[in-house]
């Protein structure tokens, strides 16, 4: 089967004051029909930039495409017409958002802007796509949808306006949904709800998902394979079971190790959250010739700070780009 | 007391019922006295404007009575001007003409204004840079003075005098514009918009714009009030259309009968008066409604 979504040593580029660096660094992936792909990072490590470069909303003026290739069905997005990625985006890829808060429109009612994607990418008539958004409101879980079709956005709750969100993203069932953290403003209680309808629908529809994430216990549950990225560049990639069993990369084990667990017996000595000593590089370090990870790493050596590591293969698709991978396990 | 006050509970469902938010707009202007008495009153003069020369109709220029008749004296409601004009039809006929200049400058000025405003702001960059230092052209020239020249160029013609005040006006309604475009093209349901395949003319006509309406229309409802008033700066100083009749010109061609008959120039001027205010009370009206900050009050 061809992969559906291909990216080729992707390099974008951000011009800050203190020049130009690259957010994405050399990132290759590959996407199959009906699959779950995960990106996981801390704030600022280019799992975002990664979307917006699929989707062509890289920030303007400010980011570009540098280099490398984004092929959807064989076709470069990186090079396409904006006319031709308007056709493309919503219809055959969409996207949900972090903040479901600000991301619909206030002045419209939710049912008319559902029914607007429906008539811009399937030319679908007003009472059509009308009575398909009640449809779709139903499909999301939204209770009543005869009646909260016509609501504004100010009329419901957070979880509620996500799923808007989500019936948005699939009213054309696309072959691509890209989730931006879909679930970080929500409630705990919502998130898994969200992730349920997520995947239900996605499954339905049969579209691929990558979700963006820096929920541990989302990939797992939601995602076939994962990649993590740092300040960039992919530190490690592969199966998520594998990954998260037998991690390679020391930033993977930490991000691992940083979970709390849930104790069942309360001691007065509550045990120490994991974290990871330090933060990511600034922007005008990304393009070093070297581990960016090493001065996090209680590994590091010299040649971690000399050199950038390439992917070494670790066996089902596990990749980690770390020099010191095979003895850390 | 026989006046029972109706059952509470119809009142509190209307209250719940989902408000689109133009209902909402509207329901809160309506609490707003001072607001409604000037809604009151532009409706009056919008009905004067309207059905006032079926009303008194006949020529307004015509020749009826001695001049300088008082107002009430000799059957004059408002009197008559200084050659012998009855006054009553003169506001009335000049109402349509004051009130449709005023209307059509203003939407003059809010297209400009909108157009030049929305470019600027969504596309940022040089785009931006030319169309705000062409805005800050017209900003720094006298308004007044420049619009002078053009009636004074093109010819004092109701069309060429409604262009001359729109074309200076629109620098503010620009200004508001960009800055209410530049905040909201950040906001995430604009990048929403840009994700689901909308195009950059829909997502500045029909995803930004009405969220960014909420200033630019107490902007507009100013300009009214200040086209009006301009029209009859221009009349005053004789730059206007003699055939026609307006609020500005009548003061305009009595001014020098000032000191002996203030009348005929006090009435026209209290009629620019009270409509401009009352334009601006709805316009302060709308400012409250439309911000979202006071709604909750």
């Amino acid at each position: 089967m061809p992969a559906l979504l291909k990216v080729e040593n992707l390099r974008i580029e951000l011009n800050t004051r203190d020049g130009i660096s690259p957010v994405i660094d050399n990132l290759s992936l590959e996407l199959y029909p009906g699959e779950t792909l995960s990106f996981v990072g801390e704030s600022g490590c280019g799992k975002s930039m990664t979307a917006l470069a699929i989707m062509g909303l890289l920030p303007d003026k400010v980011g570009r495409v540098a280099g490398g290739r984004i092929l959807f069905n064989g076709e470069n997005l990186a090079t396409a017409s904006n006319e031709r990625l308007n056709e493309i985006r919503g219809n055959d890829i969409s996207m949900i958002f972090q903040e479901p808060m600000t991301s619909l429109n206030p002045v419209y009612s939710i049912g008319e802007q559902i029914a607007e994607v429906l008539r811009r990418h399937q030319a679908l008539s007003n009472k059509a796509a009308w009575s398909k958004a009640i449809e779709l409101l139903d499909a999301v879980r939204i209770p009543d949808p005869q009646s909260r079709v016509s609501d504004y956005p100010h009329q419901m709750s957070g979880g509620q306006r996500q799923r808007v969100m989500i019936a948005i993203a699939l009213a054309c069932e696309p072959k691509i949904l890209i989730a931006d953290e879909p679930t970080t403003a929500l409630d705990v209680t919502v998130q898994a709800q969200i992730f349920d309808l997520m995947r239900d629908l996605g499954r339905q529809s049969g579209s691929a998902i990558i979700l963006i994430t820096h929920d541990m216990g989302a990939v797992a549950e939601m995602a076939e394979h994962m990649i993590v990225m740092y300040a960039g560049r992919k530190a490690e990639s592969g199966p998520v079971q594998k990954v998260i069993e037998s991690p390679r990369h020391p930033y993977t084990q930490g991000l691992i190790n940083c979970v709390p667990h849930l104790l069942a017996e309360l001691t007065e000595e509550r045990p120490q959250l994991a974290e990871i000593d330090g933060i990511v590089p600034s922007l005008k370090d990304f393009g070093r010739d070297e581990c960016l990870f090493a001065s996090r790493c209680e590994f590091a050596d010299t040649l971690c700070r000399s050199q950038r590591p390439p992917g070494f293969d670790f066996g089902d698709d596990q990749i980690a780009a770390c020099w010191r991978a095979g003895e850390i396990h | 007391m026989s006046k029972l006050k109706p059952p509470i509970s119809g009142q509190l469902e209307e209250e719940f019922k989902a408000q689109s938010p133009m209902m909402e707009v509207w329901s809160m202007f309506c609490r707003n006295i001072t607001a409604m008495i000037g809604l009151v009153i532009v409706l009056i003069v919008l009905f004067a404007a309207i059905f006032g020369p079926t009303l008194y109709p006949g020529d307004p220029f015509e020749m009826v009575w001695a001049p300088f008749s008082r107002p009430g004296e000799e059957g004059y409601l408002l009197g008559t001007d200084y050659l012998g004009r009855d006054l009553t039809t003169l506001l009335v006929h000049g109402a349509r003409v004051s009130i449709l200049i005023g209307l059509s400058a203003a939407l003059l000025t809010v297209l400009i204004g909108i157009t030049v405003g929305a470019v600027a702001g969504y596309y940022k960059g040089w785009v931006e840079e030319l169309l705000m230092r062409i805005t800050e052209f017209f900003q720094v020239l006298p308004t007044l003075l420049f619009s002078m020249v053009i009636v004074a160029l093109f010819g004092a013609s109701l069309p060429m005098i409604t262009f001359a005040i729109g074309v200076v006006s629109w620098p503010p309604v620009a200004r508001v514009t960009r800055a209410e475009f530049l905040r909201i093209r950040e906001l995430e349901y604009v990048t929403a918009a840009r994700a689901s395949g909308v195009s950059n003319f829909k997502i500045i006509f029909r995803t930004i714009l009405p969220n960014a309406l909420p200033p630019i229309i107490v902007q507009a409802a100013l300009m009214v009030g200040s086209a009006i008033l301009f029209e009859a700066g221009l009349s005053f100083l004789g730059l206007t259309d003699p055939n026609v009749v307006s609020w500005g010109q009548i003061i305009g061609s009595n001014r020098q009968y000032i000191l002996d008959s203030s009348y005929t120039v006090t009435i026209p001027g209290l009629a620019i008066f009270i409509t401009v205010l009352a334009i601006s009370l709805v316009g302060d009206g709308l400012n409250d409604a439309l911000n979202p900050k006071l709604r909750k009050r």
